[in-house]
């Protein structure tokens, strides 16, 4: 059963330097709270995986949170590069980051594999992609019954996964609508998950084939209110595109990125004061 | 040519549009491929089926989404699936008749390049990577790719191989036993070039109005080849120009940026 604890509990009991960590999220409920309270806590030498890094990863990259990265489009959606990934890839700032990338078609079915307790999943691609040639986790097996030539990459097991839903119910069930991404794949693959959620309620009202995740498959829920923010949770609050492209500029130098983490992440307690510093930040340069 | 009331990206967004057909089922990238789609929606081809790799299916957004995955992408769609359900079911499942794509570097036999500039394990440009691109490339039954014409982009060789084109050209992609037929055209502000069927080498089909054979030649990094007629490309029409800058003007708008005068 899911215990309903803060965010600084789950991050503090459930997630451990250098363990591989999946924070999902298809754009929409980025669990960017939950990220942040890793890079409060100083949480070292972790293995992100991220079918799309986004600027949730930026972050904790920048920061030092992290030694590898497994991702398969690591950019800032509609505005450009995620520039703390690119000086990370480039000139090894803070640190080196090893980087281990495939495609969205096979890092959505290696979490399938791991939900499936499967050792690998199998798909049609890469036939004449270089990618191969430099991640030897995309190989190829041959089909047992037709002999056709298939790639193949290995289950995700991540030891912790933690995404954001919009509603649980007092017992930690926990539902989630909308753009679902590979959330219930990636919780169900890992050994312990964390949910975030908007709001807690008595009755989650789901209907019958809605996404739900009952709380024994959880570890961790935790009650906090706008904690995708900047990206969305449909029904509640819209993504916040002025922050993407103000992180272009956040992001693109060293000093500056180290000074908004310091202020906003570091000096602050949690997610609430976290945003209250954001909206005075906001506030000033709108000034 | 300098009495255009039209950009080149405008003609480029418009000739893409044109090749979606009413009713095909279109696997979408984000950027110019999702503008010329949604172009094509709300102008000849109103029953066309977009596809989001973030799980939409029948997306009909009202304002062009700034990320793969915004809301409005899901509130107007058909359906919504999950990730691993849109690669395995819809597009392996062999569901999709042309996948929309951009790309960082192009070849002669229409391979694309979004991983990186450089040497791969020391870039000197690390690109966002592959997305969705390899699968589509390898399982949508025919793909359409957009992207601005430059040296840089049209290159004699690829920096990275992401997603395969025709490889070295002739029967090479059928001997890699790929479900789909591969690259059908490749639009871009200058003109639109198709794979010759023989050699499937990338040959200048249709000039856009008022570009030259040595704007095409200048900006391409290979001897470009012409096919034997090379009409000139439809000027855009009233209609396709309007509802272009409408939608433009109110993802603007939506996005809080500042349109375009």
């Amino acid at each position: 059963m899911a215990e309903i604890i803060s965010l600084r509990e789950a991050i503090g009991s459930l997630l451990r330097d250098g363990d591989t960590v999946a924070m999902e999220g298809f754009t929409h409920l980025i669990p960017f709270a939950a990220g942040q309270e890793a890079i409060r806590q100083g949480r070292k030498d972790l293995t992100l995986i991220r079918m799309t890094p986004d600027v949730i990863y930026d972050q904790l990259i920048g920061a030092g949170c992290a030694k590898k990265l497994i991702f398969s489009w690591g950019g800032n959606p509609g505005v450009g590069s995620l520039h703390r990934l690119r000086d990370a890839v480039e000139k090894d700032w803070p640190k080196p980051l090893e980087i281990q990338e495939h495609g969205h078609g096979d890092l959505s079915n290696a979490y399938v594999a791991g939900a499936a307790n499967l050792p690998f999943a199998v798909l049609r691609a890469y036939a004449g992609s270089e990618l191969p040639q430099h991640n030897k986790n995309i190989r190829f097996v041959e089909c047992p019954f037709t002999g056709e030539r298939l790639a193949a990459v290995p289950a995700i097991r991540p030891d912790v996964t933690v995404i954001h839903a919009q509603k649980a119910d007092r017992k930690g069930n926990v539902l989630l609508w909308g753009i679902l991404g590979v959330q219930k794949e990636a919780v169900l693959a890992a050994k312990r998950a964390i949910v975030t959620v908007e709001e807690i309620v008595d009755n989650l009202n789901a209907p019958p084939n809605a996404c739900v995740l009952p709380s024994w498959t959880l570890a961790a829920v935790c009650h906090v209110p706008g904690g995708a923010r900047p990206s969305y949770a449909h029904g509640y609050y819209d993504r916040d595109n002025r922050f993407y492209q103000a992180w272009d500029d956040i992001s693109r130098d060293r000093e500056v990125f180290l000074n908004w983490i310091k202020k906003h992440i570091l000096d602050t307690e949690d997610f609430s004061a976290f945003q209250r510093v954001l909206n005075e930040s906001t506030k000033e340069q709108l000034v | 040519m300098s009495a255009a009331n039209y950009t080149t990206t405008e003609m480029m967004t418009v000739a893409a549009s044109r090749l979606l057909k009413n009713g095909a089922v279109c696997f979408v990238g984000i950027g110019l491929p999702s503008t010329a789609a949604n172009l094509a929606r709300l102008t000849h081809a109103p029953d066309i089926v977009l596809i989001y790799e973030s799980g939409p299916i029948g997306a009909k957004p009202e304002v062009l989404p700034l990320s793969i995955g915004d809301g409005d992408l899901a509130e107007r769609a058909d359906t919504v699936v999950s990730t691993p359900e849109i690669f395995r079911y819809w597009l392996q499942g062999g569901r999709v008749d042309v996948g929309f794509l951009g790309a960082a570097q192009i070849d002669k036999f229409a391979n694309i390049n979004t991983t990186v500039i450089g040497d791969y394990q020391k870039p000197s440009t690390r690109l966002p990577g592959a997305g969705g691109a390899p699968e589509i490339a390898s399982c949508a039954k025919e793909v359409v790719l957009v992207l601005k014409q430059s040296p840089r982009a049209f290159v004699k060789k690829l920096d990275f191989l992401t997603s395969v084109g025709y490889l070295d050209g002739g029967d090479a992609r059928k001997r890699l036993g790929l479900p789909g037929n591969g690259p059908s055209a490749v639009v871009t502000d200058l003109c639109l070039m198709r794979p010759n069927e023989a050699t499937k080498e990338l040959t200048v089909a249709q000039l856009h109005p008022g570009i030259t054979r040595e704007q095409v030649q200048k900006a391409t990094g290979w001897e470009i080849k012409f096919a034997a007629n090379v009409p000139e490309t439809a000027a855009p029409a009233e209609n396709e120009l309007r509802v272009l800058r409408d939608l433009l003007h109110r993802t603007a708008v939506a996005h809080g940026q500042t349109p375009a005068a």
